[in-house]
């Protein structure tokens, strides 16, 4: 289902989704073309998470992401070209070419730390939510994490202060691993996780948890704006988790584009390979949103196409802005260290 | 000036940066360790039960806590009591704390202080027994304080709750009880700011923390022999005022270093090594360290003597470097 917002919310939401879509796909080109060093995440399958869920939020919150953040920061409204200049390295980086993919930060958009071990986020999250508790200032904090931080001790400590001080936070946890490998109908979710569903773990530690559809915007939507809702009215954390299906260009360690994603997809696949299309079908949440929003009669196919357009050819601008962006001197190495 | 014990003075600094801003928030309740003093702390409390927390033991957890809280605008300080116990605290304190402010390329400030109670306590054993700091040195992003006395311990304790970095504050157990001035008003001391605890012509001693007040009897006691010896206190390791240290070591020509550190990769290592790439022409005799072995604390008293940077220990290295 399609969130209930208006109808140029829903455009501006389909934007975000395929601007992450296809940032991440010319992101991947790019490190093909050996354009920056060092491994990397993407966010592609998980884009009807991150873009509604983080549409409920007010200017002001608190943002933790991980090693898995380009898409955070996008459906928060990060400028893609310094996003592309920081993951190559570069001086018009948002973190000056010292943080890279994994250490994406953009305080203004509330993103203050962004942590490339999977549960170290976590903590955190409890102290800027223990800080605005403090304060009084309203803000909350939302922190989003894959299924795999769970397994960190990180976690648990979490969630036990979180929910004594009852502190304003939405631990927002994607699963991205839904008929996995290793994975069983019916069996643990995952040979490394012994707590099966995983929304047991919060829940033994009284936070209120629930699983949800990641794929789906509306249902998202409609999961953290109750979510968040409560959490500003007092009522201590909240833990969700989303499920996708992986995107099958992330099944190996380094990420391949098996088909460039055009809008056009949504309705007809029949030009993806065999071999993945059942998950550009089926389980592609953007595509699946696009075939919404047309069905609902919120966009007509022409407006899409176009939207499409728009936002591929921002995506080219934004990575030839990163590529023209000079190194940074050497010694700027040598600055930041103490403030 | 007046006097008060160690105890005392840090007691006071921490009533007086509760009381100057309320952004100031304490996790953690045995900034006393296991002193008999400790119920004094629960003042304090008392005055401002919104601000500090007794936390459950979740080292990493609240300590994760106070960085962000930190980031979002106040001044936590977390007592994570004896030394051993910040390894529990470890993926927070040097993977995020101090990599917050350079990877976030200067957006992101974390002005938490973690505080512990170092080194030989007496019986502690292996797990109670650690000096981290040499560790923690090599973490970029991390300032570093060991204060040796009771205006120190005043004076640097302002300075590191209302740093903008995150900072180890470094108490030893074996300190609390030791008297010393301290003066009236703030008292704050800066940072990277060496002190010459006594001055002398013929040796230099550089220690830290309690290992400085070993020093200054050691020095009283080799002065009835005619010897005059310098020691000179660092204070904080990050940053280092090793201007000051170098000063001394040309004066001399002689130096020992004492720490509680083990040998390898110590506090002492570092400082040597820098005195030898520095001042290698103004030596007169070879450095001397007087550290812990490479080995862990054990806990009978004998052995825990045996290892510990003593008195006999530091006058040995120091008769060696003047023949």
């Amino acid at each position: 289902m399609i969130p209930k917002v208006p109808r140029e919310n829903l455009l501006e939401l389909c934007r975000r989704m395929l601007l992450i879509r296809h940032f991440e796909e010319r992101l991947i080109h790019l490190h093909d073309e050996e354009r920056f060093s060092g491994h990397y995440h993407v966010y592609i399958g998980q884009e009807a998470t991150g873009v509604p869920a983080l549409s409920c939020l007010e200017r002001g919150d608190f943002l933790f992401t991980t090693h898995r953040n380009h898409g955070h920061l996008l459906a928060r409204g990060a400028d893609p070209r310094r996003l592309f200049a920081e993951i190559l390295g570069r001086k018009d980086g948002y973190n000056k070419g010292k943080g890279g993919t994994f250490h994406l930060a953009a305080s203004e958009l509330g993103f203050y730390h962004t942590s490339g071990i999977v549960g170290g986020i976590i903590p955190l999250a409890t102290g800027t939510a223990y800080a605005a508790r403090t304060k009084k200032s309203g803000q909350i904090t939302v922190c989003l994490f894959g299924d795999g931080a769970l397994e960190e001790g990180a976690a648990p400590e979490s969630f036990n202060l979180a929910s004594l001080w009852k502190l304003p936070v939405l631990f927002l946890c994607e699963n991205n691993g839904k008929y996995g490998a290793g994975r069983a109908v019916g069996a643990a979710q995952s040979p490394t996780m012994a707590v099966y569903p995983l929304t047991d773990l919060p829940a033994t530690y009284k936070i209120p948890a629930k699983q949800i559809d990641g794929t789906d915007a509306g249902t998202v939507h409609v999961a953290v704006s109750e979510a968040v809702a409560k959490i500003r009215r007092g009522e201590g954390p909240q833990f969700i988790e989303t499920q996708t299906v992986r995107w099958p260009g992330s099944e190996t360690n380094w990420p391949v584009v098996p088909v460039a994603t055009d809008a056009a997809m949504a309705w007809d696949v029949s030009s993806v390979p065999e071999a993945v299309r059942e998950w550009y079908r089926s389980s592609d949440p953007v595509l699946i949103f696009i075939r919404e929003l047309w069905e609902k009669k919120q966009a007509t196919k022409e407006d899409i196409a176009e939207l499409d357009r728009d936002v591929r050819k921002a995506v080219e601008q934004a990575a030839n802005f990163a590529l023209a962006s000079p190194f940074p001197e050497p010694e700027e190495a040598l600055k930041d260290v103490f403030a | 000036m007046r006097e008060l014990a160690y105890y005392e003075a840090k007691l006071e600094a921490l009533s007086e940066l509760m009381a100057a801003d309320e952004s100031v928030h304490l996790i953690g309740g045995s900034f006393l360790g296991l002193s008999p003093h400790r119920g004094l702390f629960s003042a304090i409390e008392k005055n401002y039960p919104d601000r500090v927390i007794a936390p459950p033991i979740s080292e990493l957890g609240y300590s994760g806590l106070a960085i962000g809280a930190a980031m979002a605008g106040l001044r936590t300080v977390v007592d994570l009591g004896t030394g051993s116990f910040i390894y529990e605290a470890w993926p927070q304190v040097v993977n995020e704390a101090a990599n917050a402010f350079y990877m976030s390329g200067g957006q992101t400030r974390a002005p938490v202080v973690f505080h512990v109670l170092h080194g030989i306590r007496g019986a502690g054993a292996a797990q109670h027994s650690h000096s981290p700091q040499a560790m923690l040195w090599n973490c970029p992003g991390l300032e570093i304080v060991l204060p040796s006395s009771p205006g120190d311990v005043k004076g640097l304790l302002k300075t590191a709750v209302r740093s903008p970095n995150p900072t180890i504050f470094i108490d030893h157990a074996q300190l609390l009880e030791t008297r010393g001035p301290v003066p009236e008003g703030d008292g704050a001391i800066p940072f990277g700011r060496a002190e010459v605890k006594r001055a002398g012509k013929d040796v230099t001693v550089i220690a830290t923390s309690i290992e400085v007040q070993r020093s200054l009897a050691v020095a009283e006691q080799l002065a009835r022999e005619g010897i005059q010896v310098e020691v000179v206190d660092p204070r904080t390791v990050v940053p280092l005022d090793f201007a000051t240290l170098l000063e001394s070591v040309e004066k001399t020509g002689r130096v020992v270093i004492v720490d509680q550190c083990h040998k390898s990769c110590g506090i002492a290592a570092e400082i040597a090594a820098r005195i030898a790439e520095e001042g290698f022409d103004k030596l007169k005799a070879p450095i001397r360290r007087v550290t812990t072995p490479d080995v862990p604390i054990p806990f009978s008293p004998p052995l825990e003597e045996f290892v510990t940077p003593s008195e006999p220990r530091i006058i040995e290295a120091i008769r060696s470097v003047l023949r």
